[in-house]
């Protein structure tokens, strides 16, 4: 069987378990009682075994078995989560994280796991020995699965607990499940079951033993003893609605039947359980009609059950097809100007009339389009909680992140940059911004400092927030430091604002941390950052107040493939400048230009403000300034520098697709991309960045 | 006998010209072109090209042939090299032909005024007639740019 076709849906799967594995430890270590979160956390590791033994992965099954067994003990509290084992099994997933990456890349995903699989077993073993009365039994059960050679054979113990079940009121079921000859993937299937019958219940004994089924060492027939919370024909339907099961046998048993088992020899065990059992038992084929009742069944099972409620029904598509889809979408809104040039000269009114519905329909279409590209921030976000984690312990500090906001959507491509300077960000809270235990006790605060990660969305733009509670900056050190390194003069320091004096941190080769530490203080965290959010269309503000915590705030554009722009003309030509960087639009005349060292300049809201024209930067071939009295400008900034560039006419304020120049024109000077206008002609785009030196 | 090769064949004033028909994205009727400026003189801008913004370049300036208007037979040639995507304005385009490989001969030194760098070889189709292949990466070549528009300023 060619496994190549699953191997994408098993790398996505296993990220999304390893995901979720990596949120339900984080959970759990902040509330170690509760065991609802165990298993979640079995669940996936369970489900991530099986697959990747599915698929052949060995090492990666057998470092989940591990962990699993790990797991297993902690979810039957025979054993209590500590440190050590917190950090062991974050140790695994990283190694596990390390594994898919590898058959990400084409590998075979083996690595060497010995020392955690070591530290794992002396987990297990350690708890052995240390509580021996409740885990005795336990060994017993795992011998007898392992020595019981096809027969249903239940020990003491577990009779014990199904007795006990039976008495308190649930329901004891022994099952026989047949799966079709022709299944491909019986393991998968028999896992489905044990999955159905693990979230309305708990198994007891399999014959085969789990691990054989998983490792398909079994024919087509199993047969489980389980307690569930449902009614006999409701599991049964359910169970008859996993694809590729042949049959399936649900036999209540009752303490009477039980008993007998009990005593039964392992020869006579399964033939005494179909003979004792008190109702009949209902057999039925897999057929068409089951479905409807089956899940009408879903639709009753009790609150009480682990499934997430509101499963999102969503697709993966290649970002690529995103994109193709754009791009044809373009063309569909060049077209469209066309056919409304077209109906107005023919004017004709069916043909206005459709033509009319046909641009309300496609402006519906490219806000689903443009809606279809936006990602929630969460992808992003959810690896911070766990990394926060290992920095606070590897630094012996006591940290919370409260996230808000990780549902904001925001362009894909904005997502791919966006990780790496809010890395820096958080490191830096950690590492500069909370203090150490002690202190924060010193200070008078809790001793557990909480860095806030939030997202929002604000017109156009969305806002991310780093804040923690941390010592704030200390304005005499940033700015002894900014002297010592030569980032401001000691003149200009005296002449800095506070806020100005807390944007120093962002500048190339700062860093006041007094000793280097391997997270941050290397001096070029801060100012990668703030170039990489600018190069993104973003801007990074700092709110902080010493001895209270500081607050970063990156604010970005919704989306990069589309920007507003004024449209401007030069003589024939058609120029677009980005709306981000345009302060105010006005007309000057002649003799309002001044003349300062042979640059022209113009006095702009009581400052000087260098005149660029825009005909010579772009040798216009059909317009010349100096030969018009009044010339209309275009005030644009970058950063706080300001300049007024002369253009010829202003056509208006529209919504633009960006589109690179190809890969044959690189570094087109004063140019940043083009954009294709409604008459279907190519605009370029102004990089008023360019114009200003 | 070596492998067939299919080839778009073009015209640059009297001469014709081949490039592979797997280079070629497509060749279209020449469109407004938008002009880039600060750009070599026989780049001629960029159009659209149901979508997607490409560069065109004039093939005549490119080999230092003497620019001439366009006229109702001009094209323009898009190739895809090594994801770098180019038009082509040339006088017409209107011939794809099966060559041999074998019948492709190394370039001599000079050929109308091409240096014998841009040129693959030169293909014999008989009856005297002359098809000049084109080394598209050489002739995309971006360093060889440069160096002109340093010689311009």
């Amino acid at each position: 069987m060619d496994m190549n076709a699953y191997l994408s849906m098993f790398i996505d799967e296993s990220n999304d378990h390893l995901q979720s594995l990596n949120e339900n430890l984080l959970r759990l270590e902040s509330e170690p009682e509760e065991l609802s979160i165990v298993q979640n956390i079995f669940r996936s590791a369970h489900t991530l075994k099986g697959m990747s033994a599915t698929m052949g992965f060995e090492d990666l099954a057998a470092l989940t078995h591990e962990m699993e067994n790990v797991l297993d003990l902690v979810r039957n509290s025979k054993l209590k989560m500590d440190s050590f084992i917190f950090d062991t099994l974050f140790k695994g997933l990283d190694a596990l994280e390390a594994m898919v990456q590898d058959i990400v890349g084409g590998g075979t995903g083996k690595a060497d796991v010995t020392s955690i699989v070591a530290s794992l077993q002396i987990i297990l073993k350690s708890d052995y020995s240390a509580s021996s009365a409740s885990a005795a039994p336990v060994v017993a059960a795992n011998a007898s699965i392992s020595s019981a050679s096809g027969a249903m054979l239940l020990d003491e113990f577990q009779s014990s607990i199904l007795l006990q079940s039976i008495e308190t009121g649930h329901n004891v079921y022994h099952i026989q499940i047949a799966i079709r000859d022709n299944c491909m993937l019986k393991a998968v299937r028999a896992y489905m079951v044990f999955d159905l019958l693990e979230r309305n219940g708990e198994v007891i004994k399999s014959d085969p033993s789990v691990q054989d089924i998983e490792q398909e060492k079994f024919d087509f027939t199993f047969s489980v003893f389980t307690i569930s919370n449902l009614k006999q024909e409701d599991l049964q339907s359910q169970l008859l609605n996993i694809s590729e099961i042949e049959t399936a046998e649900v036999t209540l048993l009752d303490a009477e039947s039980l008993a007998v088992l009990g005593q039964s020899t392992a020869a006579a065990a399964v033939e005494t359980v179909e003979a004792a059992q008190i109702e009949a038992p209902v057999v039925a084929k897999a057929k068409e009609d089951a479905a409807p009742s089956s899940q009408a069944a879903k639709g009753q099972a009790p609150a009480a059950a682990n499934t997430p409620a509101n499963v999102s029904r969503t697709i993966r598509v290649d970002i690529e097809r995103l994109d193709a889809l754009m791009n044809l979408f373009s063309e569909l809104l060049i077209d469209r100007v066309r056919l409304e040039q077209l109906s107005s000269e023919i004017k004709r009114n069916d043909l206005t009339e459709t033509v009319e519905h046909m641009t309300r329909v496609s402006s519906d279409l490219q806000s689903i389009v443009l809606k279809l590209r936006m990602v929630p921030v969460d992808s992003v976000f959810n690896r911070f909680p766990r990394m926060i984690r290992d920095l606070a312990k590897s630094l012996d500090k006591k940290i919370d992140l409260v996230i808000t906001g990780a549902d904001t959507e925001l362009d894909r491509t904005v997502i791919d940059e966006i990780g790496d300077p809010l890395v820096h960000l958080l490191r830096n809270s950690v590492d500069h911004g909370i203090e150490t235990v002690e202190e924060r006790i010193a200070a008078g605060k809790p001793e557990t400092g909480t860095i806030y990660l939030r997202a929002y969305h604000s017109g156009n733009h969305v806002f991310i927030e780093v804040e923690e509670d941390g010592r704030g900056i200390h304005h005499e050190r940033v700015l002894k430091t900014a002297v010592k390194n030569g980032v401001v003069t000691e003149e200009q320091a005296k002449l800095l604002s506070a806020d100005e004096i807390n944007m120093l941190i962002f500048a190339a080769g700062f860093s006041t941390a007094d000793k280097i530490s391997d997270i941050s203080g290397r001096g070029v965290g801060l100012d990668v950052v703030r170039s990489k959010i600018t190069s993104l269309g973003g801007n990074v503000t700092i709110d902080s107040a010493f001895g209270r915590g500081t607050k970063f705030s990156v604010q970005l554009p919704l989306t990069l493939s589309i920007i507003s722009a004024m449209l401007i003309k030069l003589g024939s030509e058609k120029y677009a400048i980005p709306l981000s960087s345009i302060v105010e639009t006005g007309i000057i005349r002649k003799e309002q230009i001044l003349h300062v060292h042979g640059n022209k300049m113009i006095e702009f809201r009581n400052v000087i403000i260098p005149l660029v024209s825009l005909s010579k930067v772009l040798d216009s071939p059909d317009f010349n300034e100096n030969e018009e009295t009044e010339t209309e400008i275009v005030v644009v900034r970058k950063g706080e520098k300001w300049a007024a560039v002369m253009v010829d006419e202003f056509i208006g304020q529209s919504e633009i697709v960006l589109k690179t120049l190809g890969k044959y024109l690189t570094n087109v000077e004063a140019i940043s991309g083009a954009t294709i206008l409604g008459d279907g002609y190519v605009a370029l785009i102004i990089d008023p960045n360019a114009l200003i030196k | 006998m070596g492998e067939e090769l299919k080839v778009i064949v073009f015209a640059l004033g009297n001469e014709e010209y081949g490039i592979e028909v797997d280079k070629v994205r497509t060749i279209e009727r020449l469109s407004p072109i938008t002009r880039v400026p600060k750009t070599a003189a026989f780049i001629k801008g960029v159009i659209n090209l149901r979508g997607i913004v490409v560069p065109v370049i004039d093939l005549r300036g490119r080999f230092n042939l003497t620019e001439t208007t366009p006229t109702e037979n001009s094209r323009i040639i898009v190739v895809a090299v090594a994801d770098i995507e180019v038009g082509f304005i040339v006088d017409s385009a209107n011939d794809v032909i099966d060559i041999d490989t074998d019948a492709i001969d190394l370039p001599p030194e000079i050929v109308g005024g091409i240096k014998a760098k841009y040129l693959r070889g030169i293909a014999k189709l008989g009856e005297g007639r002359l098809l000049i292949m084109l080394n598209l990466s050489e002739v995309l070549n971006k360093n060889e740019i440069i160096q002109i528009e340093q010689l311009e300023v």
